[in-house]
């Protein structure tokens, strides 16, 4: 069983849902981007989504943007997300970690070298957002042989035969994006999500994530109680955007992180 | 036009892109999910239009009366003689309205929105030309238009964003990025995932994901078609070889695509190669890039050995964009047509010599097709005739010149 499914089915044990924390590679910068990944799991983070930068993220919105860009400025690369999660993994084994980001990293590093390098560094899954079911098969088909689960996007323009071209080949889990728009602008309608995510597990047995615009432990709430988990991203790097100049910028992300999970 | 115009046989060079939008390895559609059933959307209804008769007629009556299409052939006697060489014929898409090529498939964008029951209208643009014409079909067909333009290039091109807001557009200033061309695209892409119920997105060049390559072009493709009736009435033959500029490259896809199947037109596309190609300031993306993915499609870029996007280079804003659409890509690789480079500097001094030898004051954009030409024409022989592409006028480009050579206006 995979680190994914084990996650998922621990807490539903539980009668408790999952919290993934996305945090940018290298923001603010490569040691103190490791020490916020290392204090994740122990806040209460179930799962983790590791953000690959990118000079053009095309579906994220300003906080995420001016994160990247200055991983980036401050030398974070995709082999240097690699070697973080290399690092993480000396001391975690049980938490899962899902790297998120563009398709242009991966294709330039080669899909085949990346799938292995991100399972032996101890990858569990991929998010590619700029990869949709009709272009993928050049990335899912080796990730999913090397043992990393392809999470699929669902939004709310997925519907009728769409959403089954998409949660055709999905592993893992189904990343629902909440709202028709970037990370961290604008909220979610309940009540739609609710309505769609209910279609969603007529069709399919994978845990649905909710993602973007879910900023404050209550928006956390409400959330959680429609889906099997909660994403909390823009959010989480503002955060450390405005601790930047804090000495420990652990303690404010962990005060932030143990607030969300206790919410849920 | 006709819609019969683009029907052509499978084995041909003109049967691109496949069903998935690929040109050879090139093209697709690489966006988030929010966009993909708009973007099929756009296909389908692009295809119904593209089959029907009474789409075209609508089309070519405006690009007749409106435009003021066809576009002169013109033959350039001082040029030719100054050269002593080929025989030099320019295209002249700056006599269009709106002062260069991007008028053609603004129109048929919009004809195509309005048969979505779009509401709204966005776009990107770079030098302005693009967001000039868009605004003002937007006006012509009384649909908001939002244009998002790079804070940098708002600088740089002061008029034509003075004319967008007199033509009721709403300019966006993008400073995100290096706040040029490519951001602007960027926010183009993360306005209409927002916005994806009321709004079309009015692509400026024959790049972005699978339709638009191939619909850019086809409204494009009316320059190449005159061009080939125009030549067989001056000269009764095919032109010897084209030249055309290439930024995302709209105006050299329309001038080539009708010729792809004449194996004796040789074709040059000119890329911007500002500082030059050497150095890391020019927007050269197959002369000085490699494949990668962006903006919904596969192509080469500007980019660096981690996959991040670099910054591109020219004088011109137009031309100032880190790749190319996926059909130049393609010809690229199969080496159907030669793409080659010419500086900033080059560019300036075409600009000069265009407008001394012929009383034409061209955009920086065809400058550097004129630069290519100047290099090329003495080298050919007397009956080898050339066709340029003129696609843009230099009103808008007189600031950006007279501050290079250091004069005041």
């Amino acid at each position: 069983m995979s680190r994914i499914q084990k996650t998922f089915e621990a807490l539903k044990d539980k009668n408790q849902k999952a919290l993934n924390i996305f945090v940018t590679a290298g923001y603010p910068d490569a040691t103190r981007s490791l020490e916020i990944l290392k204090s994740l799991p122990s806040s209460g983070a179930d799962l983790i989504e590791l953000g690959i930068p990118f000079t053009d993220p095309m579906a994220d919105g300003p906080t995420i943007q001016d994160s990247s860009l200055q991983a980036l400025e401050n030398g974070m690369s995709l082999q240097g997300t690699l070697d973080m999660l290399t690092e993480f993994r000396k001391d975690n084994t049980g938490t899962p970690v899902i790297l998120m980001g563009y398709f242009n990293p991966i294709y330039k590093y080669g899909c085949d070298k990346f799938v292995n390098n991100a399972k032996t560094a101890g990858a569990d899954g991929l998010i590619v957002v700029d990869l949709p079911p009709e272009e993928d098969e050049e990335l899912r088909i080796p990730a999913q042989k090397a043992g990393l689960d392809f999470i699929k996007l669902v939004t709310p323009t997925t519907i009728g035969t769409r959403l089954d071209t998409v949660i055709k080949n999905a592993s893992g889990f189904l990343y629902y994006v909440s709202i028709a728009g970037i990370t961290g602008t604008k909220s979610a309608n309940i009540d739609e999500v609710a309505a769609h995510i209910k279609q969603i597990k007529e069709k399919c047995d994978l845990p649905v994530a909710v993602g973007f615009g879910i900023k404050t432990p209550e928006d956390a709430a409400k959330m959680s109680k429609i889906a099997d988990a909660v994403v909390v991203g823009s959010a989480i790097v503002e955060n450390i955007n405005k601790n930047q100049s804090v000495s420990n910028i652990v303690a404010p992300l962990s005060e932030q992180v143990i607030a969300l999970k206790k919410a849920i | 036009m006709e819609a019969k115009n683009l029907k052509v046989p499978a084995n041909s060079l003109r049967s691109g892109p496949d069903e998935k939008g690929h040109f050879g390895l090139y093209g697709g559609r690489y966006v988030a999910e929010t966009l993909m059933p708009l973007i099929l959307e756009v296909e389908q209804a692009w295809h119904k239009a593209r089959d029907n008769e009474a789409f075209w007629d609508e089309f070519n009556a405006l690009a007749k009366d409106y435009v003021g299409r066809p576009s002169p052939l013109y033959f350039a006697k001082a040029t030719t003689a100054h050269y002593g060489g080929a025989k030099i014929y320019f295209k002249r898409d700056e006599l269009n309205h709106t002062g260069a090529h991007k008028i053609n498939h603004c129109l048929g964008q919009i004809l195509v929105a309005r048969r979505m029951g779009k509401k709204r209208i966005i776009a990107e643009t770079g030098a302005g030309q693009h967001g000039v014409a868009t605004a003002t079909v937007c006006a012509l067909f009384d649909m908001p238009c939002t244009v998002f333009m790079g804070a940098e290039d708002i600088k740089r091109q002061k008029p034509n964003v003075f004319r967008m807001k007199l033509l009721g557009a709403e300019v966006v200033p993008v400073t995100s990025g290096s706040g040029t061309l490519k951001d602007a695209m960027n926010e183009a892409l993360r306005h209409w995932v927002a916005h994806v119920e009321d709004t079309y997105y009015l692509i400026g060049t024959v790049a972005g994901p699978h339709p638009y390559p191939e619909m850019v072009r086809d409204f494009q493709s009316v320059i190449g078609i005159e061009t080939k009736e125009q030549m067989m009435e001056k000269e009764g033959r095919l032109p010897d070889s084209l030249v055309a500029c290439i930024g995302g490259g709209s105006n050299a896809m329309g001038l080539f695509h009708p010729f792809l199947d004449d194996p004796s037109v040789q074709m040059f596309g000119v890329e911007a190669g500002g500082f030059g190609v050497d150095t890391d300031k020019h927007a050269a993306s197959l002369t000085g890039g490699s494949t990668g993915i962006l903006h919904g499609m596969r192509s080469y870029f500007l980019q660096n050995d981690d996959g991040q996007i670099n910054e591109a280079h020219s004088i011109s804003a137009g031309l100032d964009y880190p790749g190319i659409g996926p059909e130049h890509a393609y010809l690229h690789d199969i080496d159907r047509v030669q793409y080659v480079s010419v500086t900033d500097d080059e560019a300036l001094e075409a600009f000069k010599m265009l407008s001394q030898l012929e009383g034409i004051i061209p955009a920086l954009e065809p400058s550097h097709a004129f630069a290519h030409v100047m290099k090329l024409a003495p080298t050919l022989p007397k009956d080898h005739v050339l066709v340029m592409n003129l696609c843009g006028r230099g009103d808008k480009d007189i600031f950006t010149v007279a501050e290079k050579l250091g004069m005041e206006i």
